[in-house]
């Protein structure tokens, strides 16, 4: 049903993770299907990476440890926004074209009284993505 | 499937940059959580501190407006007059830095590793770093400056062109209007410009090519190593975030004067308090949008349609003024500018002391208390060029955009002051009377279709606000997140409000923004210090580079 699974991670916060990429991997097991990591950094040096190339070999590191903890073929993409706090959205949708997913499983927060000003990423990208997207709840 | 970079914006791969090793790790010193649903990601002490002290010194001069009036007006003239030679020899220090680094092999380094392709157009990046450094002042000084230095402060002793009684004397005419011109591009072109590219160079070198946090501190790294993550970082960074908030504050309290004065002028608005907190709410509100549309899709969209609007009204004010004579202008001012520099920027034994103390003094302290806020925001939207280009793009490019304005406003204006002297309201509101605010509208009153040009003017103050006030806000953001370009939202929304709540409670209180201003400006003197300091952190970040 599934071939490419996109995982958007933050990896500043990815303790916060767990469900979604644990999701991510059984939906793989699966469906035989391979998961591509995906992560958005700013130009300039972040609490994760100090360049952008350097974001990019962790991204590679993080999806590597996946794929060999969980046995899947996993894989990365970084992406370098201008403003990933008001451009993630964008970033984001922008990479499921680029990777070519079929299937988007985004971690998320229980909605809360700030979602009316600012929507949460997972439920935008649910809104605006044309593939299949399955928001986690942590 | 193999691992892959998408740049959106922002291209391919950078190539291996010289990246400082440091124990030091970004947001290390941060406290995150949330306040409600709303998420925080704040850099303690700076945060906290800055924030404490801006209400402190608010309720200070809320509370004892004379004495803070007294004490700081007594700093900024012993700030402007006493150290006149230290800002004219500093800044011609700047200048002579940045000619030397475009012409040295080290312009050939480019702002994030030899690789890196610039991050936005030349127009859209033209168009950021020009409102942000600039933008409100060409509004308010373009027609105010150039009359006011034919025929008031008398730059290099140049005379006059009117008597006492205003009786025009026809053989000071010609070189008075060369020095009106001159003195004003002085002010605007090269030297305010090297001071930005200055600290704009040193944050993007030490940030996209050393990997140091995109904060002022980290431009010291070469001069305090590590303890620049310890007090003395805290110390740079809030007194970098406090020229910022209250340069802000002060200039969105002046820019809903202009406006205010604009909109008596044309529609008969009551000028008082109500008009202008109104102002202050509807630019905040107009700011706020545009943070929370992020850099691309509110600072830089605003930007170019500002730069839109302002080349319309040049364009307009040029070819309905006396076009010949206004191109004539701008060789002759650009001319006399080049004849004048050295000259103008001579620090020592001048005898022009109001015009050194009171105009070229105040100025280069503006420029350079201005300099954390439009450096770092030019640092942010510079990376990929080579320093070369970068130098240039910031230093000439602009310099050039501020003689033709100049050449244009202040053209016209001296044009309607001599040709009409009687009559004249920019003479009236300039030079009889002194009444900034209503210069340039009385200018356009003397060409056609002024009340539509007058309303345009408004609406360009206005908007020139919005973007400073914008990206002035994620500048203080990311200063107070320890040089996290990505904290949480709600962050910047708290200073942009903030920034206009300031604003209005000091325009409330009797004297608030001009005592604000005068601190503002004194906090000019240390940061010269640090300017200078950087020039030779620059050096030794490019030389290394190189290697």
């Amino acid at each position: 049903m599934f071939s490419t699974i996109m995982v958007p991670v933050d990896l500043a916060h990815a303790d916060r993770l767990g469900k979604a990429l644990d999701c991510a991997a059984r939906l793989a097991k699966a469906e035989g299907a391979k998961i591509v990591y995906v992560g958005v950094s700013a130009a300039a040096p972040s609490s994760v990476a100090r360049t952008p190339e350097d974001f990019a070999e962790r991204l590679a590191a993080f999806a590597a440890e996946q794929g060999r903890a969980t046995g899947i073929e996993a894989s990365s993409h970084a992406v370098t926004s201008h403003d990933p706090a008001t451009d993630l959205d964008p970033a984001l949708l922008r990479a499921v074209e680029e990777t070519g997913a079929d299937l988007v499983v985004i971690a998320s927060h229980i909605p809360n009284v700030a979602d009316h000003i600012w929507p949460s990423n997972g439920g935008t990208i649910a809104a605006r993505a044309r593939t299949s997207v399955l928001v986690v709840r942590d | 499937m193999a691992d892959t970079t998408s740049n959106q914006g922002i291209p391919e791969p950078e190539g291996a940059s010289d990246v400082i090793q440091t124990e030091y790790e970004i947001g290390q010193d941060n406290i995150d959580g949330s306040v409600g649903p709303f998420g925080f990601d704040i850099h303690n002490p700076v945060f906290v501190i800055s924030g404490l002290a801006i209400v402190a010194f608010v309720f200070y001069t809320l509370a004892l407006p004379e004495q803070a009036g007294a004490v700081f007006s007594w700093l900024f003239a012993s700030v402007t007059k006493g150290f006149d030679w230290f800002f004219l020899a500093a800044a011609n220090i700047f200048v002579i830095f940045c000619l030397v680094l475009i012409v040295t092999p080290v312009g050939k380094v480019r702002l994030g590793g030899a690789d890196a392709r610039p991050d936005y157009s030349y127009i859209g990046w033209f168009a950021m770093l020009f409102a942000a450094g600039m933008g409100i002042g060409l509004m308010f000084f373009g027609v105010l400056e150039p009359v006011y230095h034919m025929a008031v402060s008398e730059p290099l002793g140049v005379p006059s062109p009117f008597t006492e009684d205003g009786q025009l004397i026809p053989e000071n005419v010609e070189a008075a209007k060369k020095m009106g011109l001159a003195a004003t591009i002085f002010h605007w072109g090269l030297h305010p410009w090297a001071i930005y590219a200055v600290v704009a160079l040193a944050l993007a070198l030490f940030s996209f090519n050393k990997g140091l946090p995109l904060t002022i501190r980290s431009a010291f790294y070469p001069i305090l190593g590590d303890r620049v993550w310890g007090w003395w970082g805290h110390v740079i960074d809030t007194l970098a975030v406090f020229a910022t908030l209250f340069g802000l504050a002060t200039s969105l309290g002046f820019g809903a004067q202009q406006a205010n004065a604009g909109l008596n002028h044309v529609f008969g608005v009551p000028i008082g308090p109500t008009a202008q907190v109104l102002l202050i709410t509807g630019i905040t509100s107009i700011a706020l949008i545009s943070v929370l549309r992020g850099l691309d899709g509110g600072v830089k969209l605003l930007s170019e349609i500002n730069m839109g609007i302002a080349a319309l009204l040049l364009l307009f004010v040029l070819f309905v003024g006396p076009t010949l004579l206004i191109m004539t202008d701008f060789v002759n001012g650009l001319g006399a500018y080049l004849v004048d520099l050295i000259p103008l920027s001579n620090p020592v034994g001048r005898e022009d002391t109001g015009f050194v103390q009171g105009w070229t003094s105040f100025y280069w302290a503006w420029w350079i208390s201005w300099s954390p806020f439009v450096g770092m925001f030019i640092a942010r939207v510079s990376r990929g060029r080579t320093v070369r280009e970068f130098i240039i793009c910031v230093l000439i490019i602009p310099s050039l955009v501020c003689v033709l304005w100049m050449a244009v406003f202040g053209g016209v204006a001296i044009d309607q002051v001599l040709s009409d002297p009687a009559t004249s309201a920019v003479k009236a509101q300039v030079i009889d009377s002194y009444n900034p605010p209503l210069s340039l509208f009385a200018m356009l009153e003397g060409l056609p279709f002024s009340g539509i040009t007058s309303v345009i003017g408004i609406v360009l103050v206005i908007v020139f606000f919005v973007t400073s006030s914008d990206s002035g806000s994620l500048v203080i953001d990311t200063i107070t997140a320890g040089g996290k370009v990505d904290a949480p939202v709600p962050q910047r929304v708290f200073w942009c409000v903030f920034e206009g709540a300031v604003a209005i409670v000091l325009l409330l209180s009797a004297g608030g923004l001009q005592s604000l201003q005068s601190m503002v400006i004194s906090t000019g003197l240390p940061f010269t210090i640090v300017l200078l300091l950087m020039c030779w952190a620059i050096w030794k970040g490019l030389r290394a580079e190189q290697a």
